[in-house]
């Protein structure tokens, strides 16, 4: 069964790229603009890994951790979070709500299927 | 896998980004307007951020480098704005909306494929870079970092070994382990020696802690980096250590034939080792609710209390009627104390699981550094209670990293002054008179006091031509409008701001205190409470008011003669007391109590000690006996009062404050100035009242 992955980013550039590239990859995808509409989504499905951008308005990627890994029903699941540049604070933030790993932006469809694979084969 | 030859639509991507992109500037125009007429709130600030930080992301996806470069300026410069670094006044402001303008042209330009001039908007750059540069944000820099930069490292054959040992919390990010172990073993040959001896008892394990810890032994061919690439999301989580056990000088198949031949050896050795391991339960332990132990201290207070309480009812009871009611008293006093003493040592812990970490974090940050940093630990046994040793790490981490980036000097500078090549730092824990005292000490270049006291009169915090002892200069970097002033480099930084450390540490009932000595390093006391519920007192009475002073605190009590009282102009009255002189606190004038005994040969003087503020004297009317004493928080029950560290209810009900005696020096002097007139020479009289014969 394919796996199912969650994109959460503000921008749609960003949601559509991640979205083309996973789908081309085989993986199903679901979307979401913002924390708030990723827990939404969340509340009524399962999956396998999640994406989501740290900047967001209404829930920002931190708090949308948060909530994920207080939430037995999806606490297990791998969290990767898109920042730009190497910024060791926004890493750390990350780490510390709970994320497994990041991605730095801009990435080739390549890295992201790389380090999908390395958190959620 | 994809790429843009295999029908990447780029072209629909680049679309949607520039509509996008138009919808964003819109945004950003409208939340500058709300900004620059001051109608606009802290989230106009972060929709601000947010806009330009889309924009940037897109435009790296998009390769369009005179975009992101501008973009990324613009976004530094609104981040320090959101971190409070730099401030919204009406010119940050206008160069923000010149900023939205340009960066308008630039993402147009890249719409329609334009070639902008080399030197387009770069007023405007200048401008915000000379902004940040008033932050001095150590990320705020104009240049792009450049992420995955290639190390490029001798290759051949190599045999690895990597110890690998996740903390506790590292599967609650869901890493995995197999996934690494799977991915390690993409590099090379490898084998694995698995250690199950941190491994808990079935009815105690938690199922999502991490308990076992790995070393592999890994023969290949790649960069020690890729190696650590593998473990790059986990780094923090665990404990790492890879080192090169032999390398490409070995012939390759002469090393691969090596690990073949050990890898049964090894298994059949590790094997033997768990089985030993892991019945073996060295302390026997349960886990119990926190709650349930807090209900147990809480409890003990009470009982404490009216143990009091009978003993002072007991002691109006003729000892002949009732000789076996007085010796259940005293029995029941004794038991109470152990049955304290007993319940806080369940919640007290070594502070050593606080120390283990400080070694990975100096020498992590010294290689960055390039300095050359060594650790010394001692105490680490000492114990404190749970609660307080889990908010320990925050203060500890930057207070190290303070004195590493800031105290300790680069190799060279260190041989030039005169000192080893290698700087050391002393991170110690003891018990100190009733308080747990922990000390960073680096024999770094100290603080700079002349660059301190200035920076200090600079900002208004001290008055000109004040006269500061050289303490007092020291402990000004502990000023919250001083710490964000990051032009004295020395002192402050990273975003580790001392008034922060100080909040800290105060939030945990603590205080900190910076000794000094330029060239030779600096000495950061952090004291706290031991939280214990209950301590030994001595009741004592001023006016009509009753105190209690910390027992351990106390070194003497005497009534001194008049012949050894003498006023100190700009020190009030000292003590002379075997050839020393100590400073005496009229603790009737530190809390206003009007019908209290003031000449000090009438009253009783205590002596008592504290680390920060030395020896000295308190004035108080009478000693009224020593006790154990419940203490109940202020600040849980009333608010924090200077000089007040708790209250409690004594054996006659009546409440009593306890004093906090490294505070009352500073606010008697204080009190004392509030009072005091200067003459023409500028010297400090005592107003009458104050006179040591006044009655």
């Amino acid at each position: 069964m394919a796996k199912r992955i969650l994109t959460v980013d503000d921008s749609k550039t960003m949601r559509d790229m991640v979205s083309f590239t996973l789908k081309k990859a085989g993986y199903e995808v679901g979307e979401a603009e913002d924390g708030k509409v990723a827990l939404n989504v969340l509340a009524g499905a399962k999956f396998d890994l999640i994406i989501t951008d740290l900047n967001m308005p209404n829930m920002d990627g931190i708090t949308l951790i948060k909530n994920v890994r207080s939430d037995a029903k999806h606490r297990g699941v791998p969290i990767l979070i898109l920042t730009t540049e190497s910024d060791d604070k926004k890493k750390g933030d990350g780490k510390a709500a709970g994320a497994t790993g990041w991605l730095v932006k801009p990435f080739s469809p390549e890295k992201l299927i790389e380090l999908i694979q390395r958190v959620c084969p | 896998m994809n790429n843009e030859a295999e029908g990447y639509p780029l072209a629909q991507f680049r679309k949607t980004y520039f509509e996008e992109c138009a919808e964003l500037l819109d945004a950003l125009q409208a939340n500058l307007e709300l900004l620059s007429n001051g109608s606009g709130d802290e989230e106009t600030l972060h929709a601000i951020f947010r806009s330009v930080h889309s924009i940037k992301g897109g435009a790296g996806a998009f390769g369009f480098g005179g975009l992101v470069a501008f973009s990324h300026v613009f976004e530094s410069l609104l981040d320090a704005m959101r971190e409070q670094k730099i401030s919204a006044t009406p010119d940050v402001v206008q160069i923000l909306l010149r900023a939205s303008d340009a960066l308008a042209d630039i993402v147009g330009a890249a719409r329609d494929e334009h070639v902008l001039a080399a030197d387009f908007a770069a007023d405007i750059l200048t401008a915000m870079e000379e902004a940040l540069l008033g932050a001095s944000d150590p990320t705020a820099s104009g240049v792009q970092p450049k992420p995955d930069s290639e190390v490029n490292e001798v290759s051949g054959e190599r045999r690895y070994r990597i110890a690998f040992t996740p903390h506790t919390e590292m599967l609650q990010k869901a890493n995995e382990p197999l996934l690494l172990i799977r991915q390690l073993r993409k590099l090379g040959g490898l084998s694995i020696e698995v250690d199950s001896s941190r491994v808990p008892p079935l009815d105690v394990i938690e199922p999502e802690s991490a308990y076992l810890s790995w070393i592999f032994t890994l023969d290949t061919g790649v960069p020690q980096s890729a190696i650590h690439e593998v473990f790059e999301f986990v780094e923090d989580d665990c404990d790492l250590k890879i080192e090169v056990v032999s390398d490409g000088s070995l012939a390759a198949p002469a090393a691969n034939l090596a690990a073949n031949s050990a890898n049964p050896a090894r298994l059949a050795a590790s094997k033997p080792v768990d089985a030993a391991v892991a019945p073996a339960t060295p302390t026997q332990s349960i886990r119990v609710d926190v709650d349930k132990v807090d209900r147990l201290v809480n409890l003990v207070g009470e009982l404490v209390i009216t143990q009091a309480m009978l003993t002072e009812q007991g002691t109006l009871l003729p000892v002949d009627h009732y000789p076996a009611l007085i010796q259940g008293i005293e029995a029941l006093a004794q038991g109470a104390r152990e049955l304290q003493e007993s319940v806080m040592a369940i919640r007290a812990q070594p502070v050593k699981s606080v120390f283990a970490r400080m070694p990975r974090i100096v020498r992590d940050l010294a290689a960055t550094l390039g300095k050359e940093v060594r650790i010394v630990t001692a105490g680490e046994m000492t114990e404190i209670d749970k609660t307080v040793i889990e908010q320990l790490n925050d203060p500890l981490t930057h207070m190290i990293r303070n004195a590493l980036d800031h105290g300790i000097e680069g190799p060279d500078d260190r041989i030039a002054a005169g000192k080893p090549r290698q700087g050391t730092i002393h991170l110690s824990a003891a018990q100190r008179s009733g308080r747990i005292v922990i000390e960073v000490a680096d024999d770094g270049r100290g603080l700079n006091r002349e660059k301190v006291l200035a920076k200090a009169q600079d900002r208004g915090l001290v008055a000109a031509g004040a006269s500061l002892s050289d303490e007092e200069i020291d402990n000004l970097i502990f000023l919250p409008a001083f710490s964000t002033a990051d032009v004295v480099s020395n002192i402050s930084g990273r975003g580790v701001d001392m008034d922060v450390v100080k909040r800290n540490v105060q939030s945990l009932g603590g205080r900190i205190t910076v000794q000094s000595r330029f060239g030779s390093g600096s000495r950061f006391t952090l004291s706290l409470p031991l939280t214990l519920a209950v301590l030994d007192g001595m009741v004592v009475s001023v006016g009509k008011e009753t105190f209690i002073i910390p027992l351990t605190a106390i070194i003497e009590s005497l009534r001194p003669q008049a012949a050894d009282i003498h006023p100190v102009v700009g020190r009030g009255l000292v003590l002379a007391l075997r050839g020393e002189y100590l400073p005496l606190t009229h603790l009737h004038r530190c809390f206003a109590i009007s019908d209290a005994i003031t000449d000090p040969c009438r009253g009783i003087v205590i002596i008592v000690e504290s680390e920060s503020a030395g020896r000295v004297g308190v004035m108080v009317d009478e000693l009224l006996g020593q006790q154990q004493v419940v203490v109940k928080s202020l600040e849980a029950n009333y608010e924090s009062v200077d000089g007040i560290s708790g209250a409690t209810i004594l054996g006659n009900g009546r409440v009593a404050l306890i004093l906090d005696i490294a505070r009352l020096r500073e606010i008697d002097s204080r009190m004392a100035t509030d009072r005091t007139v200067f003459n023409h020479q500028n010297a400090i009289i005592d107003l009458p009242e104050e006179a040591p014969h006044a009655a």
